[in-house]
């Protein structure tokens, strides 16, 4: 826009006023605005991270997501999803309570663990849609906790079990019914195995 | 319903004719041919939130074409006015957006001039932003700072990540490329800089990213659950959720992540910390008896409080007004509610279907999630008057909004 049309544009503006008010001379006001928009530095691409932070005793996390023959590795060891997918334990709605139901489970969990002193474990807590997303994220969490007493209670030693909660974020049913929030409130056992 | 509303209900009229030199002349009134309407059709401003009891104030809006009016009128609307033509409003706004912005606002009422400028620089969204923002300050309410950035979780697919955009959506940029899950962002306030949660290193952590230049760290990454950090207001401590302690309770540290101290013992899993505004407290959401509650402790340590929500069940993802005097959170009774209750506990107020509610700095416009179909929404919900309109939409699902204050 040029100077002209600008001032045209002032000048109109001034003059409705004045004709609206009708009485007192209200000149306007020009607000300079900063130029552009926040740019994030770094938005598009964090930068690496660094070691550190608060770090769990002696943990060393590898990087994960890469498939060796369906492996992952977890914790410098490597994770088999399938040698205890077949026990994997469904709760209530909104409950962390281990069912009598689902306790031959935690059995046969119970019981592939004291067979090899070399594995490990690591439990999954899942939830279904029906909560807030932390809330969910935290109720993952004691479901996971709750699978690691009941192992416990059976002689297994704590140190070789860690827990993660997906809260709702990892549903293995995608659908918006009971019949898939009931597959999805779910605790999975993944075995730990030397590399 | 105690609202405790004993305090300054201020008639804007009343208020403006006192700062106002006396101009009311002959020439204005022959000027404006429509007599003023009867008081009982004026809406009162009020300095006080009143939720979902408050009338919203009509308004005109003419002259403004395209994005100009679009962004005008979205403000408007999550701020508690509504259109009407001249002659019904209380207040006529009008300009032109022929390159950049020129907007007035009038009281029709007193004929009062409210604002008469020129907006130039940065985009023409921005310039119809800061009219809105003028044309707020002026009848004496906390328009929302259009400056302050939304944060939020998108996801993408099995994977969602941290985005950044304006509070009404548009201009989204992402924070995070982790392609993993990355969940509950949170601002540090009077910072470019914010916590959120990434299992990037195969755990749920919280780390610690500095927008401005672009530097992130991990911030908390004990074993189990490292999640929903929240900044104190002066920025120096931070409440989260860990389970280290073999449930999920709440904890706050230094910002450099020393000083870990344990606030909650419970054996129910707590979530969603978030700070009163004087920094006293830290309120979350628990479960007493099986009974999903709000509660507090003092963020020095001490004996936790339920702050009562009388009316709703399953409360859940509180944040506190930044004018202390309101607790927003989601109540989930079937479906998923944002309700709102007094900073101290007592009846809670529905105000909208969503979840996951975050307060604007104007301790009036509430940012949250809806549900719709198999996805989430941004909304934006004007707390007194209850209305909400959605933001600008993204590809993906998006939920967790944290508004920057």
């Amino acid at each position: 826009m040029n100077v002209n049309k600008l001032t045209y544009l002032l000048i109109c503006v001034v003059a409705a006023s004045l004709a609206a008010t009708g009485c007192k001379k209200k000149p306007v006001v020009v607000t300079p605005l900063p130029q552009g928009r926040t740019v994030l530095p770094g938005g598009e691409k964090p930068s690496e991270l660094p070691e550190g932070g608060k770090l769990g005793p002696g943990e060393q996390v590898g990087t994960g997501g890469g498939a060796l023959a369906g492996l992952e590795e977890f914790e410098g060891m490597l994770a088999d999803r399938a040698a205890l997918a077949a026990h994997t334990v469904h709760f209530d709605f909104d409950s962390a309570v281990v069912k009598k139901s689902e306790l031959p489970h935690v059995e046969a969990v119970a019981a592939a663990l004291k067979a090899d002193p070399t594995v490990k474990l690591l439990i999954e807590g899942h939830c279904d849609e029906r909560g807030t997303e932390e809330y969910n994220r935290a109720l993952g969490e004691r479901r996971a906790l709750a699978l690691r007493e009941a192992l416990v209670k059976r002689g297994v030693a704590p140190e070789r079990i860690r827990t993660i909660s997906y809260g709702e974020d990892r549903p293995v049913d995608p659908g918006h019914n009971e019949e898939a929030w009931a597959k999805n409130r779910r605790g999975e056992f993944v075995l730990l195995r030397p590399k | 319903m105690n609202l405790n509303l004993s305090s300054v209900v201020l008639p804007v009229s009343r208020r403006l004719r006192r700062a106002m030199p006396p101009v009311a002349c002959a020439v204005a009134l022959l000027c404006v041919p429509l007599p003023v309407r009867a008081q009982a059709d004026l809406v009162e401003i009020t300095r006080e939130v009143v939720p979902g009891a408050s009338r919203p104030i009509p308004v005109s809006v003419s002259g403004f074409t395209g994005e100009a009016l679009a962004v005008i009128e979205f403000d408007l609307y999550v701020q508690g006015f509504s259109f009407t033509t001249p002659d019904a409003a209380q207040f006529l706004l009008s300009g032109s957006n022929d390159g950049s912005l020129t907007g007035r606002a009038m009281d029709r009422i007193n004929k009062s001039l409210l604002v008469n400028k020129s907006y130039t620089g940065a985009t023409l969204r921005r310039q119809a932003h800061a009219f809105v923002e003028d044309f707020i300050r002026a009848i004496g309410r906390v328009p929302i700072d259009a400056s302050k950035k939304i944060a939020f979780k998108l996801d993408t697919g099995a994977n969602s990540e941290i985005y950044v955009a304006d509070f009404d959506g548009y201009g989204a940029q992402a924070v995070t490329r982790d392609n993993t899950i990355v969940a509950a962002p949170a601002w540090v306030p009077g910072r470019l800089a914010l916590y959120y949660t990434s299992y990037r290193l195969g755990n749920p952590d919280i780390f610690f990213h500095d927008l401005s230049t672009g530097q992130r760290r991990v911030f908390a990454r004990y074993p189990g659950l490292n999640t929903s950090a929240a900044p104190s207001p002066d920025g120096r401590r931070v409440a989260m959720i860990l389970s280290k302690g073999g449930s999920p309770d709440v904890y706050v540290a230094d910002a450099d992540g020393g000083n870990l101290v344990q606030l909650t013992h419970t054996a129910a899993d707590e979530s969603s910390p978030c700070w009163s505004p004087d920094g006293r407290w830290i309120c979350f959401a628990t479960k007493i008896n099986e009974r999903r509650v709000l509660a507090k402790v003092p963020a020095s340590g001490g004996a936790l409080q339920v702050i009562s929500t009388r009316g709703v069940s399953n409360p859940s993802e509180p944040d506190w007004s930044p004018d202390g005097k309101w607790i927003v959170f989601t109540a989930q009774m079937g479906g998923f509610e944002i309700c709102v209750v007094p900073a101290e506990g007592g009846t809670a107020t529905v105000l909208v279907s969503g979840e996951d509610p975050s307060w604007a700095g104007n301790s009036r416009t509430v940012i949250f999630a809806r549900r719709q179909g198999g996805r989430r929404v941004l909304s934006l919900l004007d707390v007194p008057t209850k209305q909400a309109k959605d933001a600008s939409r993204f590809s993906g699902s998006s939920s967790q909004p944290s508004w920057a204050r």
